[in-house]
């Protein structure tokens, strides 16, 4: 297997020279199973760099999965070239929204309407096919297994374990870990930090033993309290969400548009200055547009 | 026992996706979600005191596709599972149906019944406590409690007449309420109740308790008993009123577990906390 970093900055693109190390564009990672078949995790504007280097490979059957529909990690959908194309087929999986009540076919829909965008979704050349997925429930791609686990942000947020041959990458979308609503002299505490434990179990179970952990760390721990709430992980929790489910590889990911490339090293560097690894713990690395990792 | 028609069924079920909330969580939702730093525990405070909004929670999230581990009883657990800002959006697309209108032609005090609904729910929660501890979630005591008689909201807003008719039988003729809706209605409120619930792929013991709180030959549970007892106490004691007036006659159910009605207020000590809570939030 072959992950391939496409887009690696949360919210908006902010390209600019002080960014240029890492990349502006916003989430987009393509997966490689052993045969070939192209799995791309979520629809950032890193989806239009990649689409331009599949043109050699059309007709193409390609699988996307969007871990949730905030526009950073759909914006590129729209420009996604192979959707022109007769011949491809682009196979769209994601969640059932439950406050609009409607599954990921709305994904294009909402996008490609007259007054944002000039191509209607019926004037697609290429088969588009939706798939709402039960969560939990594997999906067969290619020669890989695509499974689903429900994660937390301010929208239905999945987390996507990809297996292929005994090897495996987790990505988180956008998560910030589980935490209590209650203050610890509240009745209602303990059961919820009961709950909480139980689902923060769950997803170190549903990431255990992969090859590489890649994770939402869009903030640094002083930063997290004013921003409690907003859906997204800090480094040191994706530190220690990936030594905790013995990950060998994790990647932090989804880069905060203000953070230059700079102060993105000296956060990064603080965070694994403050919590020293023990023989065994996996190696970290900062997501980097254009990054390949072959396992 | 049931001869609710399928064609009356079919019309309840598909009339209760539409039924609004209670006029004091929509204002509080609103009011709440203005603030974009509105602290989720008071959310969660408003979502669980209204039946309405409870039920509609708990049936989206149940739903199939995101095929939980267990089924969700508890707001609290909606939000772990869902996000608070997921739960937030969800209320707020239930407030904007409308609000229930305190009086329907059926001539159901719908605040009463609230304030009903409310204080039974605190009741059979702090019983499960004291009297079935380990048997039972405290918290399925509370949902249990709030939802027992969601049946007679959904007669009175969509069989008006019909409830309207029930409730005078039960009062002329001094009979059980469910008893006069058999009657009149062909099916009681407990059935009703339920048939929304196991519509709504609610967890069996949550449908079963629903179902048979006033069946007194359905196997009893500790769940189904914390329930009744806490309906009999609010009954006898006026905490608000559901169209079933309390009956002189009527014997503690489970006097197995509780002895006797002075045995269990007495050990349940100052209801007056459970009791303004639920006024306050039901404004009677
Ligand atoms: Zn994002
Ligand atoms: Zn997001």
């Amino acid at each position: 297997m072959r992950i391939k970093f496409w887009g690696v900055r949360g919210s908006i693109a902010s390209p600019g020279p002080r960014t240029v190390r890492y990349g502006g564009n916003t989430t987009c990672i393509e997966v490689r199973t052993d045969d070939g078949t192209l799995i791309v995790l979520d629809g950032g504007t890193g989806i239009f760099q990649l689409s331009q280097t599949l043109v050699r490979e059309m007709p193409l059957d390609t699988h996307v999965f969007i871990t949730h529909t905030h526009w950073d990690h759909i914006q590129g959908l729209p420009f996604f070239i192979p959707i022109f194309v007769p011949g491809n087929t682009v196979r769209i999986h994601g969640a059932y929204d439950i406050v609009s009540g409607s599954g990921i076919e709305q994904v294009m829909n909402v996008q490609l309407q007259y007054s944002y965008f000039p191509v209607r979704e019926a004037e697609l050349k290429a088969r588009i096919e939706y798939e709402t997925l039960t969560v939990g429930e594997p999906v067969t791609v290619g020669d890989a297994t695509v499974t689903s686990v429900m994660l937390n942000h301010p929208v239905v947020d999945l987390g996507y374990r990809v297996d292929c041959n005994g090897k495996s990458v987790f990505f988180t979308g956008d998560h910030e870990p589980w935490y209590n609503i209650y203050d610890p002299a509240d009745g209602e505490y303990a059961e919820y930090q009961r709950m909480v434990d139980e689902k923060h179990d769950g997803l170190v179970e549903a990431i255990r033993g992969v090859d590489v952990l890649i994770a939402d760390s869009s903030y640094t721990v002083a930063e997290y309290p004013s921003k409690r709430g907003w859906g997204h992980g800090t480094f040191d929790s994706t530190i220690a969400l990936g030594r905790r489910a013995g990950a060998r590889k994790v990647v932090c990911t989804h880069h905060e548009p203000t953070r230059f490339d700079d102060d993105l090293e000296r956060a990064f560097t603080e965070a694994l200055a403050r919590s020293a690894p023990a023989p065994g713990d996996p190696e970290v690395l900062l997501a980097r547009e254009g990054m390949e990792i072959q396992l | 026992m049931t001869t609710l028609t399928l064609e009356v069924q079919r019309k309840l079920g598909t009339a209760v996706e539409r039924m609004p909330a209670f006029p004091q969580s929509v204002q509080k939702i609103l009011d709440l979600t203005r603030d974009i730093n509105c602290l989720p525990k008071d959310l969660v405070t408003v979502i669980e005191k209204d039946p309405v909004m409870t039920m509609k929670i708990l049936k989206i999230i149940n739903s199939a596709y995101y095929s939980l581990p267990a089924k969700i009883t508890s707001v609290n657990q909606s939000v772990v599972y869902l996000g608070l800002n997921t739960i937030k959006n969800l209320a707020l697309s239930i407030a904007a149906v409308g609000m229930l209108p305190r009086f329907n032609t059926s001539g159901f005090d719908i605040q009463r019944y609230l304030l009903h609904s409310l204080t039974t729910a605190a009741v059979a929660r702090q019983v499960a406590v004291q009297y079935a501890r380990g048997q039972l979630d405290p918290s399925d005591a509370y949902i249990a409690g709030l939802l027992h008689d969601f049946g007679k909201a959904v007669f009175a807003q969509f069989l008006a007449h019909d409830f309207h008719d029930a409730l005078a039988t039960s009062r002329e003729r001094g009979i059980p309420l469910h008893q006069a809706e058999l009657e009149v209605i062909g099916a009681d409120h407990a059935l009703v109740g339920s048939m929304l619930a196991t519509k709504w792929q609610f967890p069996q013991h949550l449908i079963a308790c629903i179902r048979d709180h006033h069946n007194l030959e359905a196997e009893p549970t500790a769940l189904m008993d914390c329930v009744r007892v806490a309906d009999q106490i609010c009954r006898k004691l006026s905490f608000g009123e559901a169209g079933n007036a309390w009956r002189e006659d009527e014997a503690i159910v489970a006097p197995q577990r509780f002895g006797s009605f002075e045995a269990v207020i007495e050990a349940l000590g100052d209801l007056e906390k459970i009791v303004s809570d639920a006024q306050t939030f039901a404004q009677v």
